[in-house]
């Protein structure tokens, strides 16, 4: 059935090569590739714009690609119209059909693939979703997150290849969209299909994937599991928008094969060599607030990194489970502190002089020529 | 003020309800002059006794027998306009939905001009626009003259003057009541639905009968009956595009009531097409089930 040449004929997840969107004067997608693993639970993540939404709608057909190719379990898929794809969605606004009664929404599928046994499918499915009650009802009487729930059955119950969720949580409120993103978690794992979740949201893209990809402007940034991405980031993007990150300006004085040695206005900082993403004479060094540690000036710092000393709370910010600092260090950046409320240490004020330390091994090191703030803004 | 605010809602319930008869008011007393007064001089001058004259003047004598009478002498007449209307009607669903569904998804920015147009024609008169499809449709006009050439009309067959003409003319009229509301539907389907359909394995043929139709039904109705109503009710057409062999109801109500001189028969048909139209109205919504609908 498939021919040699096929690219993607060995692999049985979702393979994207070389795939290109343009609109008439906006490249949105630009040399994509991609593999979905079958069976995993992918997310999408990017700020509105960077074309994860334009990628997902050229999986499930409703977008031609202007270039590249797609492959599903072998076969290729990238010139089939929607209706011939093992592909289902859940869309943004769900697009449940409003003349239809919920179990017909949910039956839908099956009915225009003359499946047998629709009646006992559909039950089964909306027990999953927990909606056996309102198989009658029309979808505008339901609420938010139960209609989101319908769209989701009306898509699963295909069991499709590929199941694509397009922000699917994205018109509910926030102590819904915790609700449902531990829900729709469970139900992958239950039905075990391969699910594709783009999303805006980093924190959701994070508790819900296995493997996330970060896209920005049309190429993906970085992939890896979500500890990856957060704790060793590849670019400034990835580290502003996943998150928050000190970026501190450096000048690589030595590359060694386990470490790399920069010099930080004057004080000489270590890193991993593979937390190092840069070959450069300058780089910005990185660290997560949460991995800084704060201490009065002189205090002994439980750390056997580089102290940094002449550091002066500029801003405290009390959270109940953690304070956030905002110090300004000699060279005159303003660097940001999570530090947990354990009650071992005072809460600084305003004002006072105080030490900051990081262990080497938090730290990681990003090209100098990425732009420092990039992805800060797009993350809300 | 922590009186007034606990006072306001009751006071403005209050003045909710009185506001509402307010706006009514125009409404309900033009229709109160203008239609019931008339609707009931209308159904007594149906059951006025048929040997009554303008002269010796007319008495309501519940005489019935003049629906019979009106029935008898006329349901060729009567027949013929269902027909008429029903065909015309036909016609426009097919040419109005495919238009509406054409300004709707595919005009872009030229949505609001198509739009116009479908409502310039109105900006001339019924009678004129008709008269003007005389010229058209002559039998030495080049529309007959093509049809000739290209042997689809016979060298002695015609145009104007025939049943065709008649429904030609009632579908060209009515065609923009039939667009408008068409297109006020079928706008406001989300084109979502229609990729959700392609999703869930519709072809775009089924994906428009499972979907586009049935959300559009609400313009489909009100749609036919904005057509079929007027056009069966209409005689213009037919006398101006017809022969002596395509009369109306219309025309029939229209002669009896003046040359003729039998309010009673006119009134007596005016009530009878009336009762047609809506039982035939009411057996259509039900069928359709609009209230259904959203």
């Amino acid at each position: 059935m498939s021919s040699p040449a096929e690219a993607g004929s060995s692999y049985d997840g979702l393979r994207i090569r070389a795939l290109n969107k343009s609109f008439a004067s906006f490249h949105a997608v630009k040399e994509l590739d991609l593999d979905v693993p079958r069976g995993s639970f992918f997310a999408l993540l990017g700020p509105s714009g960077c074309g994860k939404t334009t990628t997902l709608r050229m999986v499930a057909g409703l977008e031609a690609p202007t270039s590249g190719t797609i492959t599903l379990a072998g076969q290729d898929i990238t010139d089939k119209k929607p209706y011939q794809r093992p592909v289902n969605t859940v869309f943004q606004n769900y697009a449940l059909f409003p003349h239809l009664d919920i179990f017909e929404n949910v039956a839908f599928g099956l009915r225009r693939r003359k499946v047998s046994g629709v009646e006992a499918k559909v039950k089964d499915m909306l027990e999953l979703v927990e909606l056996e009650a309102q198989a009658r009802k029309k979808p505008a009487q339901l609420s938010g997150g139960q209609q989101q729930r319908v769209a989701l059955a009306r898509a699963l119950i295909n069991e499709p290849e590929v199941l694509l969720l397009d922000e699917p949580l994205g018109a509910l409120d926030l102590k819904l969209r915790r609700a449902m993103q531990i829900e729709i978690k469970r139900i992958q794992t239950e039905v075990g299909l391969t699910f594709i979740h783009v999303t805006h949201d980093q924190e959701e893209a994070m508790t819900m994937a296995d493997t996330v990809a970060v896209m920005n402007a049309g190429v993906i940034e970085q992939m890896g599991t979500p500890s990856e991405l957060y704790e060793n980031p590849a670019s400034t993007f990835v580290a502003n928008f996943l998150g928050q990150s000190n970026l501190i300006e450096g000048t690589v004085q030595s590359s060694g094969s386990d470490v790399v040695t920069v010099d930080m206005h004057g004080i000489g900082v270590t890193i991993p060599a593979h937390r190092a993403h840069t070959d450069g004479g300058k780089g910005w060094i990185g660290i997560r607030p949460e991995k800084v540690l704060i201490g009065a000036a002189g205090a002994e710092l439980d750390a056997p990194g580089n102290t940094i000393p002449g550091g002066v709370v500029s801003d405290v910010s009390f959270f109940g489970v953690s304070t956030q600092y905002l110090v300004k260090m000699p060279w005159g950046q303003e660097l940001m502190v999570f530090a947990q409320n354990t009650g071992r240490d005072p809460i600084f004020r305003t004002g006072e002089s105080v030490e900051l330390s990081w262990r080497p091994e938090y730290a990681f090191l990003l090209d100098h020529a990425q732009d420092v703030k990039a992805g800060a803004e797009e993350a809300s | 003020m922590a009186e007034s605010r606990v006072a306001a809602p009751a006071d403005s319930g209050r003045r909710r309800g009185l506001t509402a008869y307010v706006l009514m008011a125009p409404a309900v007393i033009v229709l109160g002059l203008f239609f019931v007064i008339p609707f009931y001089s209308l159904v007594a001058a149906s059951l006025y006794d048929p040997g009554g004259s303008d002269k010796a003047g007319w008495d309501v004598t519940y005489h019935f027998a003049n629906y019979w009478e009106a029935i008898k002498l006329y349901k060729g007449q009567l027949l013929r306009s269902l027909l008429y209307g029903g065909a015309a009607t036909l016609i426009c669903l097919v040419l109005g939905y495919v238009l509406a569904y054409a300004i709707a998804f595919k005009s872009g920015r030229w949505k609001s001009l198509l739009l116009v147009l479908v409502i310039v024609p109105f900006f001339t008169s019924f009678l004129v626009r008709t008269l003007s499809w005389q010229l058209i449709l002559a039998d030495d006009g080049w529309v007959v003259d093509a049809l000739q050439f290209v042997h689809i009309l016979g060298q002695d067959d015609k145009l104007l003057a025939t049943d065709f003409a008649v429904i030609m003319g009632l579908a060209y009229n009515f065609l923009p009541f039939m667009v408008l509301p068409l297109f006020a539907s079928i706008d406001k389907i989300d084109p979502r639905l229609i990729e959700a359909s392609s999703d869930l394995y519709s072809n775009p043929i089924t994906g428009f009968f499972k979907v586009t139709w049935p959300l559009s039904l609400p313009g489909v109705v009100s749609g036919t009956l904005l057509t079929f109503i007027p056009a069966t009710g209409d005689y213009i057409n037919a006398e101006l595009l017809g022969n002596t062999e395509t009369t109306v109801i219309g025309k029939v109500i229209q002669l009896q009531a003046t040359n003729a001189n039998h309010p009673h028969i006119a009134a007596a048909l005016s009530m009878i097409l009336m009762f047609l139209i809506v039982a035939m109205v009411l057996v259509y919504v039900r069928r359709v089930g609009t209230e259904e609908l959203l």
